[in-house]
């Protein structure tokens, strides 16, 4: 279980996350919702350590993440920011295999082969597994980064943003291998997400933010309905119900100036 | 990788061609007194171009650019500086340039010092294009290089002969106390410097990646740009600043070893630069007779390289 308990991160003065304390539930899809500069982004490099909280702090099973030794704590939680440019040349499999590392130190055994192998059938990357990054489009490159962080072989897979610059086709694919990591192998995802309908369609939770705090915290049925999604995006958006998939429909929403 | 172990091999047999060259064609006079003169200068030719493939390649995966160097970074300047304030305020027979040792580590203590304040400064904001840091660097170096050029009108003519010998890289010049002692840094150096390849590797993949595989990011770039400061001062306060000889070592290993493993991209980049001394020493001994010096001509041809990466840069960026 991951619990954060009251982080709040100033830049300059500015606080951008703001008191905000959220428990990340096992076994399910959290998705961090919010306009623009809410903070999702911000928060979940805090979940990860990639950014000190200034105050409050993140608890992976109820010990401090700041506790935790690095090396142990990459085999439980993993997390894939959004801009991901390697100045080193590798292939696919180069790539996954990096995954391994918080077990391997870099020497691979049968055994974290084996977990590569897995990962980069999990992302439909076996026959491009030799070829080098820079020869991939944006979408399989994505996915070459998703086999890592699932080689690595953690509770609990960080993502932010992993949609960006997706096709739709590969937008759903993306996200339905996610929900594959969490009924098949009982991992725990928490996903940064731009599109609320994503949000809708494949979370189990939901947490909105916004201007750094938390506005809502449940459910995802309790979060998707029109009320609640005013209180976010300050937009009235009708919802659709299509084969018991709850759909915004948002493009044409009127909204209110600020 | 077998293809890379070749390579290597290839590297290795060419650097040891380039050794027994140097170690044995056409030793005139007494055998006794040649050799050892000989191996003393292909012992500090060899441990000058390991330490500075090492600290070349190692900057550059921490600072993930492959043109700045802590030479370029204004490291050399410094040297400057430290050997011309010594003959401005101490003079020539002052015992910081007599007592050998005291010269050494005077120069190396103020490089390294130097080199820690220029990085905190510069990494503090961690988002600097490369291309600022290069310009601060140029500026900098450019500032201590005025700084250096008019203390050095000011001083006695004959005191500054001997300084401008201090100035020039030289391998012929080497003191065989402070290679020892340079050995014993170097060596210090390496059993840490061993133990981190695989984290080197790790850290390659930029400091988000990295820390997410769980290497503490910012302690390990601060220990590297430590042990990789004192690596150039060391061979720097040896023998003389030769400022784009790390640029082109790295950089030919990199486009010859297609590979993002630290363990060979630095033994092809130390192999290079034996080949590239030793083998110039040669050059220069035998074939140009003296005429001119190898930092030249290595400065000569690292200039014209960095322009040409500068200009393949700009091109892959614009």
């Amino acid at each position: 279980m991951i619990e954060l308990k009251g982080l709040t991160k100033l830049f300059g003065k500015k606080p951008v996350v703001e008191d905000v304390s959220v428990t990340i539930e096992s076994g399910m899809i959290t998705s961090f919702i919010g306009p623009n500069g809410a903070g999702k982004s911000t928060l979940l490099s805090m979940v990860s350590r990639l950014l000190d909280a200034d105050t409050g702090e993140v608890l992976l099973d109820k010990e401090s993440v700041k506790k935790w030794k690095s090396s142990e704590f990459s085999k439980r939680v993993s997390i894939l920011k959004q801009a991901n440019h390697i100045n080193v040349r590798l292939t696919v499999r180069e790539l996954v295999s990096f995954g391994r590392y918080p077990y391997s130190k870099g020497h691979l055994t049968a055994e974290d082969e084996k977990f590569v192998d897995q990962a980069i059938e999990y992302m439909n990357l076996t026959e491009m597994q030799d070829k080098f990054l820079d020869e991939l489009s944006g979408g399989q490159r994505q996915r070459a980064f998703i086999a890592m962080v699932i080689a690595q072989d953690t509770d609990y897979i960080l993502l932010d943003e992993p949609l960006n610059n997706l096709d739709m086709k590969h937008s759903v694919q993306i996200m339905k291998i996610l929900r594959k990591l969490v009924d098949e192998l009982g991992k725990t995802v928490v996903i940064v997400l731009h599109d609320i309908n994503f949000a809708s369609v494949y979370s189990d939770r939901i947490v909105a933010l916004k201007n750094g705090k938390l506005v809502k915290n449940g459910p995802t049925h309790e979060i998707i309905n029109s009320d609640a999604l005013r209180e976010i995006y300050d937009m009235d958006i009708p919802i659709q119900e299509q084969n018991g998939c709850r759909i915004c429909v948002y493009f044409n929403s009127h909204t209110e100036a600020k | 990788m077998r293809n890379n172990s070749t390579k290597l091999i290839f590297l290795a047999v060419l650097a040891i061609i380039c050794i027994l060259l140097y170690a044995f064609y056409d030793i005139k006079g007494g055998f006794d007194y040649a050799f050892p003169k000989r191996m003393m200068r292909i012992g500090a030719m060899v441990v000058t171009g390991v330490a500075i493939s090492y600290s070349t390649v190692v900057f550059q995966t921490i600072t993930h650019n492959r043109i700045l160097t802590p030479s370029v970074m204004g490291l050399d300047s410094m040297y400057q500086v430290v050997q011309t304030l010594i003959y401005f305020f101490a003079g020539s027979l002052s015992i910081w340039v007599l007592n050998k040792y005291l010269n050494f580590g005077a120069s190396i203590i103020a490089m390294v010092l130097f080199a820690l304040i220029l990085y905190r400064f510069l990494f503090r904001a961690d988002k600097h294009p490369i291309y600022l840091l290069l310009l601060i660097g140029m500026i900098l170096g450019t500032l201590l290089g005025s700084f250096v050029t008019f203390l050095q009108v000011l001083i006695d003519p004959l005191e500054y002969l001997s300084l401008q010998s201090r100035l020039f890289a030289s391998f012929t010049k080497v003191n065989a106390d402070l290679l020892y002692i340079a050995i014993g840094i170097l060596f210090i150096a390496f059993i840490y410097g061993y133990r981190i390849m695989g984290k080197l590797d790790v850290m390659s993949l930029g400091r988000e990646n990295a820390i997410n595989l769980g290497i503490n990011y910012d302690r390990m770039v601060m220990n590297i740009l430590i042990l990789s400061s004192v690596l150039i001062a060391t061979s720097t306060a040896l023998v003389g600043p030769i400022t784009f000889f790390g640029l082109i070592v790295a950089n030919l290993s990199y486009q010859y070893l297609v590979t993002y493993k630290h363990s060979v991209l630095i033994l092809g980049a130390s192999l290079i630069s034996i080949i590239a001394l030793v083998g110039g020493q040669f050059l220069v001994e035998h074939i140009f007779e003296l005429r001119t010096t190898l930092s030249v001509i290595i400065n000569f041809i690292g200039g014209i390289y960095f322009i040409y990466l500068l200009l393949k840069e700009s091109r892959s960026a614009g």
